[in-house]
């Protein structure tokens, strides 16, 4: 087997046991980088220096015993909007196109403390504001699977990194289904925990009740350890959880017996794609027969969830990204007059889409809209969420498709917006309602492009989603033999 | 299109995000804007009278630090990223009247 | 006929809270330091970063509210205060507009009614809020640019804003004066307006006396001393009445008062669109401030100013001008307190405060918060008198080094070697010196003119360097002509 080839866990094993060594490690990513970045272009930056130094420091210390855990030694790529110290961090924006951070993300550091390695920052959708990657200042990112389609978004880079073997694993950050999205385009595996599950501190912010940070990974054992690592109480992030229950590995268990699953009507109406509905559904099939008590169910409100979504997240966003303004850091606008200078540093930093998404935000909240548009969504939230209550009253897990379609060619989404953000219908309201989420791969359409298992679980109950998910993962692969 | 957002709505957004759009972008963002709110306006079919607006998803209160120090002085690193800086300060262009 | 007028004011205080740390980051207060040397990456907003609340605003903004008897928001919120400005590195300032702390209070203060007879009046407290204090913009005029110093940026403060229930300068300084008090009791704040501890917007309107509705109003920024609220009030009320009487209109507006020009100035501008986009700040939780913890806070309210009156007038035997002056500062009034409990008698204590304290403080243009000597000092300078160690003209002087540097006396008087000559052989040779060296003023003495002995104790005590007691000195002179 090669090298490559291993997952994540794998791998940490293989170099635990003296096999392998982190730098051959490091060798096989850096020789796949070689052969296929410059086609997918994955990355923003690549620190080959770095990640040689670090991987020098984690083989003494697994030398001398003091990494054990399943991630030591794997080389990781993290999405480009969690703060990496002395390496750059910029968002797939001009406007921070120079800014080094002086400080690690909360979830960065813990990965690094559990012995992976850094090798570089991948490319995204501008301040994760996307679905496709082709919002990216630094260029667009191809899907691996069909390099005429795009990695979906806004982590396109950490799925396709994922997806074309240039790491072992990869970080990214989800809002309305941007790790679980580009995950099924990809054809890899990629969680949204609970809200406040891993600390937000140095991730950032897009829409600060939305955002979660969580893995994207070649499968879901490797998907389990990572949370393990990542998730966890952080004093610097006052919406970050206590839980007693992150040994999430514990969850991999090949049963689903008597684990109730529903499977919403409404997501599989008018707009999704047959061949998805059919994988989908085939996949929903294999669960029953191995024990799961699969039924369908009306979940509600879900054309609601994505007027809500953009009104919430557009506004948080327009103050969230109030501080890029050319005097702190990132760039600046040479005028010689304050808010002139404010507006062209601004105008110039940001891209079109985060732009777009500024005014709507800015407006919904100015005097005179803010009750009868942030307070409304901000109302009908509630209501998405008691959906889901009433909905997890009745089932451990929901079972759905990912997105309507497998990965557009590009260019083809950014035409027209409203048609791009419907494109999030399914993974919109597990952000709103900040429940957990993850999208395994079930199958490939006509084309060849990947399709995606989305498994919603219950506030805390990633453990379900584990279970329903690594039980899947093994009957899908079983089938396809 | 219901929401019809005039020269100076898009002028005035622009001074609450400090954002200057050229008038090709102006003319883009009245037609985005006023579909994303015609869009948005879809929530006005809900009766969500007496539903308490959600801001944060779960009941958590009472998330405090004590108060004792624990920052030393970080100004080198705080400095790092400046696009202009004197005397240990930040450099911004000053406000002329207008 | 002339008509009358009548200003109508409220008031918008601002007050940095005696925090040691900041209100959302471990970074010190303090005053001084270099430049930045006070900052982390949340309170220069760096990307990701993210506030914790620190527990003791919320316990002073309580204590601030109970005083001012207000009613607590048991459930309360931080909001963003969306505008663009140097001094405000994240653009928004993180403050409280929908549920502040507390609402509904009052204060009461002494005023005259229409007839000029003494009053009190209920001054009402429309709501009290926490917030973050902004950093500090040095203009460069030579060089066309400003310098931003972020060290004060994050320090906490309560804003507490009256109802509009003054009529005249001298109620907005008594109510000042009262909050001022009330805080320093509690030792909140020291509350100094010179270095912005404490800071003033006025809101004045006028109309003609006996009209139901307000005038329109506008907000007077930029007040750092009492003198300049006075005047700044003066010259609003009659810059508004001048416009009425010209059939001109108020404009409602913020204006900026230039103390030296003794004059205010718009503050308008284009990009200045005060429309503040408030919205919950998501990266907060709620504070829940239960039954429990108020009740604790409420019985640990110290003594205020009404009781420690009653009480000094009951146990120590002072004049109540004494009383006044003494209660006037919660800091004195702790040094007269701590003195007499190091042994020192009330009496005595007051007598340095009321004169040499008294003097001294007006001599340097300082208020009693600055006095800087500790009590154990003042009241072994007391005992040194006592014991007449020294005598009171040297008393004076030691006093004065005391209050300059805080010396310990004892030490110092024998440093310098001022105590009193006690030994009666040096004393005496010194007095046959004067006596033999003027004998006009000897000859003086004894044809009757008593006075003449002043002049040689005076002689005397010149010779000895003042290290001697006059009465002494006057009973040898006696003795030996």
């Amino acid at each position: 087997m090669k090298i490559a080839d291993y997952t994540a866990v794998e791998l940490s094993e293989q170099i635990k046991q003296g096999r392998v060594t982190v730098k051959e490690a490091l060798d096989a990513v850096f020789e796949q980088i070689d052969c296929t970045e410059e086609a997918i272009h994955c990355y923003v930056t690549i620190d080959r220096e770095r990640a040689y130094r670090q991987a020098q420091e984690v083989q003494k210390k697994i030398d001398a015993g003091e990494l054990t855990g399943p991630l030591a030694g794997v080389p990781f790529a993290i999405k480009d909007n969690l703060c990496t110290e002395g390496m750059l961090t910029t968002c797939s924006s001009k406007i921070l196109e120079n800014f080094v951070p002086t400080y690690s993300a909360e979830a960065v550091k813990r990965l690094e403390a559990a012995g992976a390695v850094v090798i570089g920052k991948t490319n995204m959708d501008e301040f994760a504001m996307g679905s496709t990657t082709e919002t990216s200042y630094f260029g667009i990112t191809r899907n691996p699977r069909n390099t005429e389609h795009v990695p979906g978004g806004s982590s396109g880079g950490s799925a396709a990194a994922v997806a074309a073997g240039e790491c072992f694993a990869a970080l990214g950050s989800d809002t309305g289904g941007s790790i679980r999205q580009p995950a099924s385009y990809c054809g890899v595996v990629g969680m949204k925990p609970t809200y406040g599950t891993v600390s937000r501190y140095g991730l950032i912010a897009y829409g600060s009740s939305l955002d979660q940070i969580g893995p994207l990974t070649k499968d879901v054992r490797d998907c389990a350890a990572i949370l393990e690592v990542i998730a966890g109480e952080d004093k610097k992030d006052s919406t970050s959880m206590k839980r007693e229950d992150t040994n999430f590995t514990e969850a991999l268990v090949d049963d689903v017996k008597g684990m109730r699953i529903g499977i919403p009507r409404d997501y599989f109406g008018e707009g999704l794609d047959p061949e998805v509905k059919q994988a989908v559904l085939a996949a929903a099939k294999v669960l029953e027969e191995r024990g799961a008590l699969v039924e369908e169910f009306d979940l509600s409100l879900v054309e609601y969830a994505i007027p809500t979504y953009y009104t919430i997240a557009a506004a948080e966003a327009s103050s969230n990204l109030e501080r890029f303004d050319g005097v702190k850091y990132g760039y600046r606008a040479p005028v010689d007059d304050l808010h002139p200078m404010y507006k062209k540093t601004r105008s110039e930093g940001f891209g079109a889409e985060v732009k777009r998404r500024i005014m709507l935000g800015s407006f919904v909240l100015s005097s005179g809209y803010y009750d009868a548009y942030y307070l409304k969504a901000l109302r009908v939230k509630a209501l998405i969420k008691k959906a889901f209550d009433e909905a997890f009253a009745k089932y451990d897990v929901i079972l759905g498709p990912v997105a309507p379609t497998t990965a557009p060619r590009l260019g083809e989404s950014l035409a027209d917006p409203i048609k791009m953000y419907l494109g999030d219908i399914y993974t919109i309201s597990v952000n709103l309602a900040g429940l957990p989420g993850i999208s395994i791969p079930c199958g490939t359409d006509s084309k060849g492009l990947p399709i995606g298992l989305q498994l919603i679980g219950d506030c805390f109950r990633e453990k379900n989603l584990i279970r329903a998910a690594f039980t899947a993962e093994k009957a899908l692969q079983e089938e396809r033999r | 299109m219901a929401n019809i957002i005039d020269d100076a709505t898009i002028e005035y957004v622009g001074i609450l995000a400090k954002l200057e759009l050229t008038d090709e972008e102006k003319e883009q963002a009245k037609k985005d804007m006023g579909s994303m709110l015609d869009y948005i306006d879809k929530l006005g079919e809900l009766d969500t009278t007496g539903v308490e607006p959600m801001s944060h998803v779960f009941p958590v209160q009472n998330v405090f630090r004590e108060d004792v120090v624990t920052n030393g002085d970080a100004r080198e690193q705080i400095l790092a990223n400046a696009p202009e800086e004197k005397d240990g300060m930040f450099v911004v262009p000053q406000t002329f009247p207008g | 006929m002339a008509k009358e007028y009548e200003t109508v004011i409220g008031l918008e205080v601002h007050v940095e809270l005696a925090t040691k740390t900041k209100i959302f980051c471990g970074c010190s207060t303090q005053f001084g330091g270099a430049p930045n040397s006070h900052t982390c990456p949340v309170c220069t907003g760096m990307p990701g970063s993210l506030p914790v609340l620190n527990k003791q605003v919320v316990e002073y903004a309580v204590a601030v509210g109970l005083a001012a008897n207000c009613k607590i928001t048991q459930y309360c919120k931080f909001d963003r205060k969306n505008y663009f400005y140097p001094d405000n590195p994240q653009n928004y300032q993180i403050s409280q507009l929908y549920l502040p702390i507390c609402r509904d209070g009052y204060v009461e203060i002494e005023t005259t009614d229409e007839s000029g007879e003494a009053c009190s009046k209920k001054i009402g407290i429309h709501e009290i809020h926490m917030e973050e204090d902004a950093g500090k913009l040095i203009h460069d005029d030579w060089e066309g640019c400003a310098l931003v110093d972020y060290n004060r940026s994050g320090v906490p403060l309560i804003e507490i804003v009256s109802e509009p229930d003054m009529r005249s300068a001298d109620e907005v300084i008594a109510y000042l004066e009262k909050l001022r008090l009330l805080i320093q009791y509690l030792g909140a704040s020291d509350c100094k307006l010179q270095e912005g501890s404490m800071r003033a917007d006025v809101n004045l309107s006028v109309r003609e006396r006996g009209a139901r509705e307000f005038g329109t109003r506008t907000e007077m920024k930029n007040l750092n001393s009492f003198r300049s609220i006075a005047r700044a009030i003066e010259g609003e009320r009659q810059r508004q009445i001048d416009l009425l009487e010209s059939g001109e209109a108020v404009i409602q507006e913020t204006r900026r008062w230039d103390d030296a020009r003794e004059t205010s100035y718009a503050m308008r501008s284009k990009e200045d669109a005060q429309d503040y986009r408030y919205f919950p700040d998501p990266d907060l939780v709620p504070v829940y401030i239960d039954d429990a913890w108020i009740e604790r806070i409420r019985n640990s309210q110290p003594e205020f100013r009404e009781a420690k009156r009653k009480r000094y007038r009951e146990e120590y035997d002072i004049p109540d001008y004494d009383i006044e002056i003494i209660t006037g500062s919660k800091h004195m009034a702790d040094i007269f307190e701590a003195t007499i409990a190091c042994g020192a008698a009330p009496k005595k204590v007051s007598n340095w405060l009321m004169v040499e304290t008294l003097r001294l403080l007006k001599e340097r243009e300082e208020d009693p918060e600055d006095i800087a000597f500790s009590p154990e000092h003042l009241a072994k300078l007391i005992r040194l008198t006592e014991e007449k160690v020294i005598n009171s003209t040297v008393a004076k002087e030691v006093f004065e080094e005391m209050f300059r540097a805080d010396i310990d006396p004892e030490e110092y008087v024998t440093e310098k070697g001022l105590k009193m000559v006690s030994d009666d052989g040096a004393l005496r040779s010194v007095v046959e010196e004067v006596i033999a060296a003027n004998p006009q003023s000897v000859e003086d003495y004894r044809n009757g003119k008593e006075k003449a002995i002043g002049f040689l104790v005076g002689q005397t005590m010149k010779a000895m360097k003042g290290k001697a007691d006059p009465g002494t000195v006057n009973a040898l002179l006696k003795e030996l002509l």
